[in-house]
């Protein structure tokens, strides 16, 4: 599988070249990271030249890398994740790309080139705030209508900011700030465990 | 002449047909649906994030509730990108349970999806059908794990345990008299493998008995033939997997393009429809449903012959069995810490796609080493079968929304997780 997914990788930054900034072949899975900029060249490509032929977005997802490692981070905190899948050459591919600024995190939309995109991008700025720079339809999907915050951001909490309840003496449903205390049952433990030493990247 | 204006009309978000919680903001020309604009997230629990908040155990039992009527694939996808980044070795009986359970899961979940179809689109008794074969299902699910639905009983390393070796049984009771439990209990006498066994030879009866109902019904016909018509391409564009893909006609499955576990040694064929509309899509499934009949049956014969452990043996990520723990101080130190702390995850990261009976259903899994995933995403068929409406629903009837939203086999559970 790993030999399979390194001539795919070799292939790939054949005919990228500089388009494609990092490349990783681990677990039987290649992961390229693109620049922003580039991000529609390269997918185009990917899907247009016969040999890579990925014809289908399969997901989508916006990755918030603000407390990896418990905040041992370096670089742009947002990226988008894309898994491609080749019908025709049975292959799959992850591509990442960061944006560059983490105040205003934009990145170009890839719906002209897989139409479900669409609703994925849309998610992905519903819960990290990630904009789609040329997306037909940029409104948020899942959480309520009116909500505030982007709630999968590292910094936001898990029990959020405000909870809503109906209230028999305005006789309608209000919105209040959380009355349930944040709560950790177990922490978050890294170890540096010598069983997976030299995994990983 | 008075002008007549395009008006919008609001479906859901509680409405019999709309399978959960889905509000459509229909905008019509007469009874002509012009443009489809789905609004979800009514049911939105922010699984990921919650999963991120505790151990990788933990979160197995909140996969069952995504897609909740197919629970057992849901957990497959889930422990699969945990064991890709362990990089853990399933002893080969776990494996041949979980494809059974998965193809049981299968047939459950178009049971549910035949039932509910149908009775949207005016075939009230497939639902009473399905239900009756249902209740087997549930019954094997519940001899198994102890619960009918939500059943968590794939672990990371195998399975929670293996088959029961009795199928519980049906007592007297002041509704049920001694002939009464004596014919309920006749296919129960044996094993669970047994149970299944005799399921397995009453099954491809039953389907034909669907099939007797809906197949050359021209009801059924007038009601899904041409109906939200998908072209092959566009159902790549538009990110269909499973029978939605399979009906326009390409010829993708995961258990035989990229097989996982034991697929690559079992017999079956995938269906593949031509036209890419309702019908092609409802014939599609009715074949799957026979192709994992087959695969069970291939199933339970060899689990009857090859008895074996069904969890990995390494205590780090598996519990000790009860017996160490209570005798042996390192059992006792293994089970607390996996009980409190869990188990690192090597850093890097994995996505791992199952064949769900929607579509592909899969996880990517990204770990920062610790004992908690950094981040999870669900990757659920329905979240792009249901984006796709707006484009199959433009252009047909009202009545025809219903059809296609029950063609697209939608569980809110998943959609909006």
């Amino acid at each position: 599988m790993s030999v399979r997914y390194q001539k795919l990788a070799d292939l790939i930054v054949d005919r990228l070249g500089a388009l494609v900034q990092r490349h990783v072949v681990a677990r039987g899975e290649l992961t390229i990271e693109v620049a922003a900029a580039d991000l529609i060249e390269a997918m185009t490509r990917l899907r247009d030249l016969p040999e890579f032929g990925f014809d289908q977005l399969v997901d989508l997802c916006g990755v918030d890398y603000a407390s990896y490692r418990n905040g041992g981070w370096e670089g742009a905190r947002f990226a988008a994740v894309y898994h491609l899948l080749s019908v025709a050459n049975n292959r799959r591919l992850r591509v990442r790309a960061f944006a560059t600024d983490d105040d205003y995190p934009v990145l170009p939309t890839v719906t002209a080139i897989w139409s479900s995109a669409n609703w994925y991008e849309r998610e992905a700025f519903d819960l990290f705030g990630l904009l789609f720079d040329g997306h037909p339809d940029l409104r948020r999907i899942l959480t309520d209508y009116g909500f505030v915050g982007h709630p999968f951001r590292k910094d936001f909490p898990l029990e959020g900011h405000v909870e809503m309840r109906y209230d028999p003496e305005q006789r309608r449903v209000i919105y209040q700030p959380v009355t349930i205390e944040p709560r950790v049952n177990q922490p978050r433990v890294i170890r540096d465990d010598h069983r997976y030493a030299g995994q990983g990247e | 002449m008075a002008e007549i204006h395009n008006y919008t009309i609001n479906f859901g978000p509680q409405h019999p047909a709309a399978h959960g919680v889905l509000r459509l903001i229909l905008e019509m020309d007469g009874e002509t649906v012009v443009r489809a604009d789905p609004h979800v997230g009514l049911l939105h629990r922010a699984t990921e994030k919650l999963a991120e908040s505790k151990p990788f155990n933990q979160s197995i039992g909140y996969m069952d509730r995504l897609d909740y009527v197919s629970m057992m694939c849901n957990e497959h996808g889930y422990v699969m990108a945990i064991e890709k980044l362990l990089g853990a070795e399933v002893p080969l009986r776990a494996q041949y349970i979980r494809v059974m359970f998965d193809e049981i899961t299968r047939i459950l979940n178009h049971l549910m999806w035949i039932g509910t179809h149908g009775l949207d689109i005016g075939a009230m008794t497939m639902f009473l059908y399905a239900f009756r074969e249902r209740e087997d299902l549930m019954d094997m699910y519940e001899a198994v794990s102890g619960a009918r639905m939500h059943a968590t009983y794939y672990r990371v390393g195998g399975v929670a345990r293996d088959l029961p070796e009795v199928m519980p049984r049906y007592e007297r009771s002041k509704w049920h008299d001694e002939d009464d439990v004596k014919r309920m209990n006749a296919n129960r006498e044996g094993s669970l493998l047994d149970f299944i066994h005799d399921f397995t030879e009453r099954f491809p009866a039953c389907v034909d008995e669907y099939e007797t109902l809906l197949t050359e019904n021209r009801i059924w016909r007038q009601r899904t033939v041409g109906i939200g018509t998908v072209s092959p391409e566009r159902a790549l564009q538009l990110g269909f997997t499973g029978p939605m893909l399979r009906g326009s006609g390409v010829e993708w499955d995961l258990r035989k393009k990229q097989p996982y576990e034991v697929y690559d040694r079992l017999d079956f064929d995938i269906p593949v429809g031509v036209n890419g509309d309702c019908y092609d899509r409802y014939l599609v499934r009715i074949e799957e449903m026979r192709q994992a009949n087959r695969i069970i049956r291939q199933c339970v014969d060899w689990l009857r012959d090859n008895p074996g452990p069904v969890m990995v043996d390494d205590h780090k990520i598996a519990a000790p069995p009860r017996e160490a723990m209570k005798a042996g101080m390192e059992g006792l130190i293994h089970h607390f810490k996996l009980f409190s702390e869990g188990y690192q995850v090597p850093e890097g990261e994995a996505y791992a796609a199952v064949e769900h009976p929607k579509g592909e259903f899969g996880i990517y899994l990204l770990s920062d080493g610790a004992n908690k995933p950094y981040r999870l995403k669900i990757r659920a068929p329905g979240f792009a079968h249901l984006s796709a409406m707006d484009e199959m629903v433009r252009g047909h009837m009202l009545a025809d929304v219903v059809a296609v939203i029950g063609t697209q086999d939608i569980v809110f559970g998943e959609i909006d997780r």
